[in-house]
């Protein structure tokens, strides 16, 4: 049997392939970790996961984005240290890349 | 909404109109961001040829910007079953991320009854994801939070991309105003209040590690999964207690 081919539907199959994949991907974690027992040994690794997640995401994004992506989440980070305020991290390392940039880093 | 009695001693399960308002605010310092990219996205996708209609339809069923911006470089006029299975599964490994977050704040999620979770998740993104570990940290327990910030944000994010695909061209190139690093900078901020001392800190240094080598050697990114994953590792494998 073969599957008629998917025509002018084409872009909204693909469009519902994209969101089932993502779905799924939103859902699986909560699913997965429901069939695993909550050991103590589990819980450390849940509890060394928000930050590894942060980690592993950013600190390639460094190493691609270049030196003023770098400096501007330093900054970011300095500033949260010193006042705990997301929107004024935010704001100060969008500062920093966008001076950066503008300076032709 | 408590679904059954526990024999720990916790509070309810709660999802409350207070924790999804909480939720909105914290969220908003993150709008500006999704704003401009969601009108990058808009702009993009007029110009891959996406009517106005599938554009808002991707935007309102997929809700995953990066996902969406990579699929607008595979998109094409013609459709074969199997472009349609590639980009799905393109799709999955750039959202990979999202197994690893929701499975974070399971046992959180887990007292709830599985509808909730289930439509909850439905609007699950790396910023609610953010707002609610922090929310979570500092001992708060109600998930309208982070159902309320992924409402939030999922309203602006199908809204914004109309401008963006009517205007198409008129949009100026995003990066120059830094906006591609809106999220990075959220993500780094994020270490500070996440911070519990040298100790529960070298997990993420192995995190790290794993995710610069994984990226030099995989294209795309698997360097997040696979960095985060060995930093869960190590943090179970540290003995002392959590």
């Amino acid at each position: 049997m073969t599957l008629p081919d998917p025509g002018s539907w084409g872009p909204y199959l693909a469009i519902l392939g994209m969101a089932l994949a993502t779905y799924l991907c939103r859902i699986s974690g909560v699913v997965l970790m429901s069939f695993i027992p909550l050991t103590p040994r589990v819980r450390r690794g849940l509890a060394a996961l928000p930050g590894s997640i942060v980690v592993a995401t950013v600190l390639p994004l460094i190493e691609r984005l270049g030196l003023a992506a770098g400096l501007a989440l330093l900054a970011a980070i300095t500033s949260m240290v010193i006042r705990r305020n997301e929107l004024l991290a935010l704001v100060t390392g969008m500062v920093v890349v966008s001076l950066m940039r503008a300076a032709g880093f | 909404m408590p679904s059954e009695t526990k024999s720990e001693p916790q509070p309810a399960a709660q999802l409350t109109l207070a924790g999804m308002r909480l939720g909105l605010r914290r969220v908003s310092v993150l709008m500006p961001g999704v704003i401009v990219f969601a009108v990058a996205f808009g702009a993009a996708a007029s110009a891959k040829g996406l009517s106005l209609f599938e554009a808002v339809l991707m935007s309102a069923v997929v809700y995953a910007g990066v996902s969406q911006l990579v699929a607008m470089e595979l998109w094409r006029p013609e459709w074969t079953w199997g472009a349609i299975v590639a980009l799905a599964f393109v799709t999955a490994t750039v959202n990979a991320r999202t197994i690893l977050q929701a499975a974070s704040l399971q046992p959180w999620f887990a007292r709830y009854p599985w509808f909730v979770t289930a439509f909850q998740l439905s609007f699950f993104t790396d910023a609610n994801w953010l707002v609610g570990t922090r929310y979570h940290g500092e001992g708060g327990r109600d998930v309208g939070v982070v159902l309320g910030a992924g409402l939030a944000l999922w309203v602006v994010w199908v809204l914004m991309t109309i401008p963006g695909h009517l205007l198409g061209a008129l949009i100026a190139d995003p990066r120059k105003f830094g906006i591609d690093m809106v999220m990075p900078i959220f993500f780094a901020a994020m270490i500070v209040p996440l911070w519990r001392g040298k100790r529960a800190a070298l997990p993420w240094v192995v995190a790290g590690i794993v995710a610069l080598v994984t990226a030099r050697l995989v294209d795309g990114y698997a360097f997040i999964i696979v960095g985060a994953l060995s930093g869960a590792v190590a943090g179970a494998l540290l003995d002392d207690p959590a």
